[in-house]
């Protein structure tokens, strides 16, 4: 892996069984990825976007070829291997924001911390920033269900950036969202990129989202069609 | 320690859906203990009541005594050792003589036991001291229940018919001389208690007893030529295995209190499982093994078990103390239990009650808050995350 890469995939292949069969998701796929890199995967539905993003999060297993996450191989990556991987290095975001209801906007964001056991005046810290990134400071006490779509993603944004991780993985998050919402989040991802290097990821095929993305990787039924550096 | 942290937000979070697995789960701890209680403070009373009244601290019975069996009453009846001489004279044994004989209230004909008793024994509980003669007559004892039955007061003249050793029948008048009360139907439903001396003189039978009741301080060898002794376990096996019986009738009605809660739980935590996947595979990829998240549904349906304790403590406590300080009444057909039952009834709840009723349900909440939980480590987290049912 050379110095600064943080992923790298190698002639990776997924298939998963489909009745007496196998589809085959991803097809010889070989990448890499650079720290503080703002780059998208982007094809239509069934493309393999969201395979791709779940193996590089090790949510998922290759079928044959190799991968290497933050210094990880796929080889080695059996369930604790992988947790402790997301649980440190990784955060994700989801199309549907996968906030946990009963818990307030400030407990969401905190999650992260309290797996990582940080201390208590620490979490505090951490969690307030991160709100005020997304600039939610004044929603601590809300739950979920009493944000707009809007605000939950941005909830969403903040748990996934909490813990500072080396990377973020975004499936779809503009999905649910309007077009100002969609730009105020991607302001914010953007923001948070330069700011303090974070590697982000998309899974997408919103034309919103490609127009913020610097690199953009076309997918189609599984292989790569397109690498393109965007010049901004 | 993190599970439990969250355990208590989730359950919180939960609001009303809680509150009812929890009350449910209180219900059961409240009868688990209160029943189990219940019969522990009977247990308790009855045996002190009954070493009291009846059994003292064992008994000597003449080797042809069987309570069971009345026919052998003619025969069970021998001189009272020498071993048993002193202490008798002093009161530290009652010596009983057992005949069976026929008492006539108001001219109707009952069955009865005639028992003569010592009048100086202090080992028993019933009134001998009161058995002193007027004139010729025989003052007589006899129970509440019976005085009740019988429709005897004190004063009252009754006919009696019993007979002799060598079996020929007899009659004579007994005066009630005084009714005690007791809640050992053993010493009172249909008996009859005289003088032992006048006793042995109407059934011809000099200085002989059927049964000799062991003091708490006196000291008498444990085996006597012509006598068995009957220790405590004996005694109260019976009562014991009444007990018991009506324990698992008891335990019964709260196996189906304990059977609904857990099912609550069960229910709870099939249907969390189902309708927090997309939570589920969220932990997942925040970093939990599915180890843990199963840990983490377990320990949320255990925790059920600990609010349930403390809620139950709120109001189990004070229910429980005022019932132990206050007793229970008991109906009047607890007379015909055939066994030592009080007017009002006082639980006891010892520590090894608690404690062994709390062990029992955290165990029984935790199991069945594993079994669906062991669904997460079979489900694929890409699918939990988008809520896809699996």
């Amino acid at each position: 892996m050379k110095n600064g890469t943080i992923v790298t995939i190698d002639n990776l292949i997924k298939r998963f069984p489909i009745g007496g069969g196998e589809f085959t998701a991803l097809n010889g796929i070989s990448l890499s990825f650079e720290k503080g890199e703002f780059c998208g995967i982007v094809g239509p539905s069934g493309s393999g976007k969201t395979t791709m993003l779940n193996i590089i999060g090790s949510l998922d297993s290759p079928s044959e070829g190799q991968t290497d996450v933050l210094g990880t191989p796929s080889s080695r990556l059996n369930p604790k291997v992988a947790a402790l991987l997301r649980k440190k290095h990784i955060g994700f975001i989801f199309q549907t924001y996968n906030l946990m209801n009963v818990y307030t906007v400030y407990e969401n964001v905190e999650f992260p911390l309290l797996l990582l056991r940080k201390p208590a005046s620490e979490r505090k810290k951490a969690v307030l920033d991160a709100l005020e990134w997304v600039g939610l400071t004044d929603k601590i006490k809300s739950k979920p269900p009493q944000l707009s779509g809007g605000e939950s993603q941005r909830v969403a944004i903040a748990r996934a950036m909490v813990k500072r991780p080396d990377l973020v993985l975004a499936d779809e998050p503009t999905a649910n969202l309007d077009a100002e919402n969609s730009h105020h989040i991607l302001r914010t991802m953007e923001t948070l990129n330069k700011e303090l290097q974070t590697t982000f990821i998309f899974a997408t095929h919103d034309d919103k989202v490609i127009k913020y993305l610097r690199r953009i990787i076309k997918l189609e039924d599984g292989k790569v069609v397109g690498d393109d550096i965007v010049k901004k | 320690m993190i599970a439990f942290k969250l355990a208590i937000r989730n359950l919180l979070g939960a609001g009303l859906r809680t509150f009812l697995i929890v009350f449910v789960l209180s219900v059961a701890y409240f009868l688990i203990i209160f029943m189990n209680g219940l019969y522990q403070g009977w247990d308790k009373q009855a045996r002190i009541d009954m070493t009291a009244w009846e059994v003292g601290e064992g008994q000597y019975w003449q080797e042809d005594f069987d309570p069971y069996d009345p026919v052998t009453l003619n025969d069970a009846h021998a001189v009272i050792p020498e071993q048993f001489a002193e202490n008798s004279e002093q009161g530290k044994t009652a010596a009983i003589l057992y005949t069976q004989a026929t008492i006539y209230p108001e001219g109707r004909m009952q069955g009865i036991l005639l028992k003569g008793i010592n009048v100086n024994q202090k080992v028993l509980a019933i009134p001998s001291d009161q058995l002193v003669p007027e004139n010729d007559e025989i003052p007589a004892l006899i129970g509440s229940r019976f005085a009740k039955n019988a429709n005897l007061n004190v004063d009252d003249l009754v006919l009696i018919r019993w007979r002799d050793v060598n079996g020929t029948f007899d009659a004579t008048e007994i005066r009630i001389a005084a009714i005690f009360s007791t809640t050992v139907p053993a010493v009172d439903a249909g008996q009859v208690w005289i003088r032992l001396d006048q006793m042995q003189k109407l059934t011809g039978m000099p200085g002989e007893a059927t049964m000799i009741v062991k003091g708490a301080d006196s000291e008498l060898p444990m085996e006597v030529t012509g006598w068995v002794f009957k220790d405590h376990k004996f005694l109260f096996a019976e009562l014991e295995a009444m007990i018991q019986m009506k324990s698992v009738g008891g335990s019964v009605f709260y196996g189906i209190m304990l059977a609904l809660a857990l099912l609550a739980v069960f229910d709870a935590q099939v249907l969390s499982i189902f309708r927090r996947q997309r939570e589920i595979g969220t932990y997942i990829s925040m970093g939990m093994t599915r180890r843990q998240v199963v840990g983490l549904f377990t320990v949320e349906g255990t925790m059920h078990a600990i609010f349930a304790l403390i809620f139950a403590a709120i109001y189990g406590v004070p229910v429980l103390l005022y019932v132990e300080n206050t007793g229970i009444g008991m109906p009047e057909g607890t007379d015909d239990f055939g066994m030592a039952a009080a007017e009002r009834m006082w639980p006891y709840f010892s520590a090894a009650l608690i404690v062994g009723s709390i062990v029992i349900v955290m165990i029984a909440t935790t199991v069945v808050s594993y079994l669906p939980s062991r669904k997460i480590a079979k489900m694929n987290p890409n699918d939990a995350i988008r809520g896809k049912i699996q």
